[in-house]
């Protein structure tokens, strides 16, 4: 008897670990305790969240996980819309730090005019952030068609917003590198007298507004439908070229944010420089949070998940001392890791081995 | 029964008839009848309206061979990868971790001519096995695999060195330094003496390697099931053809390509820093699709690569010389281009889809 209760023990702690290890959220939330687990080890005062005062003497929120939540946030916001995209049109777009720029250079333009050093802003913060949504939307669209109307695979077609993207946004600038006052740096900082870094506040939002509208409309049904087969999700009423348009304007309204947020954290945009390399963390968050790069199914809460988890990733390794421009031999190992693990030739591999020990484990089920 | 045969006769001439004449438009031809034609287009335009700013000197044509032999080379590998239906962006990346790489090893170890270039051809190896196993074998998608490359490849760059390092080597600087002299060709300068016009010996080897790999693509077995893979590799297999060799050997190739290339790269520049080489995939990836190389694959031809090279490079010096201080026009330009001839090609694409 107490052989048998301790066998069926083991099974059902199997079953239970083997669907925790199933689990969408197992990779991410894994990758990420780990990652603080080691950030603790090297640096013990790591989880400590302490108020401090700024330069200014107004009060803040001090410690790496809010500088973690804080940075993280272009990345959490790119995430969501790189999710949809790679769920409908199988690809991802890699052009998102160079509309990034064109975002922040049309932002400097809107509020600084052509004046370098302006002392007053010369149009209302709310303006230059529509203006931003909009350039960013106008790039996703004309990414959008490219992919939806001319069949162009998704990275080759943003292939030609990466190269001149960064051009197009000094342009924006007229070649200048205006800094806007201080006031704009509210959004990107933190608003005087309050202790928590607007990111955060703005991620939050983003984030509910995207939750609000999966729950409520058919966004993410009809995305999936036309991720996985669009001529079957054609066959029943949707129009894939429409849905595939609509996730890449939809990425186009995420960089926007993102490029308001950014070019508000120094009040200054260097087209050439900003947010270098964005677009691979972006990609390595989706593929992070469990979502396969081809494109289907697509799972939003591991996205953002992924991204807090590349964030603390890189800002671990910036502790560590490492180069900032040798940062991306990490990142790259650890995408072709988790890349090589969803293929099928790799998966086979290791169900084979997986299958291997059922069987044993029936055999002796039979036999007791 | 003899009219019969008759009526077939005719028909099969009909037939034949009809192919001739739909012959020139099939999309090789007509994809590459465009790019040089715009060549010839754009390099007489300039020289009539930009004379004065030394298009119609002799050198300005051995020049545009001169600034993009390294990419002459690597845009071969590029293109056969792309035949082959896949896709390769980490040459820029490979290219300045082999200028870095030789140029440390060439100033603080004392390697010569021949390590330094063993030394580029390993590390164009290693990128393109490791990125041809993940691609073929494990059946990785090539952009992602390859965007990894470039990530990685820059990366090790700033682990190596993270300044922009000059060759400080004598021998190499003296190597890198020689020209060839071509007889009878050449400008004459102001003061009324004739200049005899100069090739680097970097162009040699490029303009061999494009001979080379036309042979190669055209009349060699492995060439010819690079074809096969990238129309449609179901049928490749069916034809009894190794598909996942044959992804792997063009990868290989496009790696060996991208060393020798970068090689060059460095034996024209003589330094090295991280940011170099930024876009040189997007160039390759251009000169391709511009010399009528399907993104789908199975497309393609070297010789319209290398028209593809020079038409932008003619007119990134056009666009330079009309004399708009913006640096961005280049850039901007470039990607039009692309952006032109992808459509193009989508539009072509569509319409061979619909005919059959």
């Amino acid at each position: 008897m107490s052989r048998n209760s301790n066998k069926l023990d083991i099974d059902r702690s199997a079953s239970v670990l083997n669907a925790l290890i199933r689990h969408k959220l197992f990779i991410p939330i894994t990758f990420l305790t780990c990652l603080l687990l080691i950030n603790v080890f090297i640096k013990p005062s790591f989880l400590i969240i302490s108020m401090g005062k700024d330069s200014t003497g107004n009060p803040v929120l001090i410690g790496n996980l809010i500088n973690i939540l804080n940075n993280a946030t272009e990345l959490v916001i790119l995430a969501i819309g790189m999710t949809l995209v790679t769920s409908s049109s199988r690809g991802q777009d890699i052009s998102v730090s160079a509309t990034v720029a064109i975002v922040g250079g049309v932002i400097m333009r809107v509020l600084c005019g052509s004046e370098t050093q302006p002392s007053v802003l010369h149009a209302p913060v709310i303006l230059a952030l529509l203006l931003g949504c909009l350039a960013g939307m106008a790039c996703g669209v004309f990414n959008g068609i490219l992919v939806s109307k001319f069949n162009i695979q998704p990275m080759v077609a943003t292939l030609i917003l990466f190269t001149a993207g960064r051009s197009i946004g000094s342009m924006a600038m007229g070649g200048l590198k205006p800094k806007a006052v201080a006031s704009f740096g509210y959004y990107g900082n933190f608003i005087p007298g309050f202790p928590i870094p607007t990111p955060i506040l703005i991620t939050i939002a983003v984030v509910a507004v995207t939750i609000l509208v999966l729950k409520k409309t058919n966004l993410g049904l009809y995305t999936r439908a036309v991720g996985i087969n669009d001529k079957s999700s054609s066959l029943n009423g949707l129009n894939p070229a429409m849905i595939k348009l609509l996730t890449f304007v939809i990425l186009g309204l995420c960089v926007g944010i993102a490029g308001f947020v950014q070019s508000s954290r120094v009040q200054t945009v260097n087209p050439y420089t900003i947010v270098p390399g964005i677009e691979m963390d972006v990609i390595l968050a989706v593929a992070l949070g469990g979502n396969s790069l081809g494109g289907g199914k697509f799972n939003m809460a591991g996205s953002i998940i992924g991204a807090y988890t590349i964030q603390t990733l890189t800002s671990m390794l910036t502790t560590l001392n490492v180069n900032t421009n040798a940062v991306p031999v990490f990142k790259a190992v650890i995408i072709i890791v988790l890349v090589a693990i969803q293929t099928p030739t790799v998966k086979s591999f290791f169900n084979n081995k997986v299958k291997f020990s059922k069987l044993t484990a029936g055999d002796g089920k039979e036999r007791g | 029964m003899s009219l019969m045969n008759k009526a077939q006769g005719t028909d099969g001439v009909v037939i034949q008839n009809k192919l001739k004449r739909r012959e020139p438009l099939t999309d090789t031809a007509f994809l590459l009848t465009i790019t040089i034609s715009l060549f010839i287009a754009i390099y007489l335009l300039s020289m009539i309206f930009l004379g004065d700013k030394g298009f119609s000197k002799v050198q300005m044509f051995f020049n545009l061979f001169n600034e993009n032999a390294a990419l002459i080379v690597i845009a071969c590998g590029l293109s056969i990868v792309m035949i082959t239906g896949s896709i390769d962006i980490s040459v820029g990346g490979s290219t300045a971790l082999i200028c870095t790489a030789c140029i440390v090893c060439l100033n603080n170890y004392g390697f010569n001519f021949f390590t330094t270039l063993s030394l580029a051809l390993a590390i164009g190896l290693a990128f393109g096995a490791f990125q041809g196993f993940l691609v073929a074998y494990l059946e990785m998608q090539p952009f992602i695999v390859t965007l990894a490359g470039m990530f990685l490849g820059r990366g090790l760059v700033a682990l190596i060195e993270v300044n922009q390092v000059q060759v400080s080597n004598p021998g190499f600087e003296k190597l890198s330094g020689a020209r060839i002299q071509i007889p009878f060709l050449g400008d004459v300068n102001k003061k009324g003496i004739f200049l005899q016009s100069k090739l680097e010996y970097g162009v040699i080897v490029a303009i061999l390697i494009v001979c080379l790999m036309y042979w190669l693509l055209k009349k060699t077995k492995l060439g010819r099931s690079f074809y096969a893979v990238g129309g449609n590799s179901q049928s490749a297999l069916m034809l009894g053809i190794n598909v996942k060799r044959t992804r792997f050997s063009a990868h290989l190739l496009c790696g060996l390509l991208a060393g020798i290339g970068g090689f060059l790269y460095l034996f024209h520049t003589r330094s090295g820093s991280v940011q170099q080489a930024t876009g040189l995939e997007m160039d390759a990836i251009a000169a391709s699709i511009i010399g009528g190389t399907l993104l789908t694959g199975g497309v393609g031809n070297i010789f319209g690569t290398l028209f593809g090279v020079l038409t932008s490079g003619i007119v990134l010096l056009v666009v330079t010389a009309i004399g708009s201080q913006d640096p961005w026009w280049p850039q901007i330009t470039r990607a039009g281009m692309l952006c032109f001839f992808i459509v193009l090609q989508s539009v072509i694409c569509s319409r061979k889809r619909k005919k059959y």
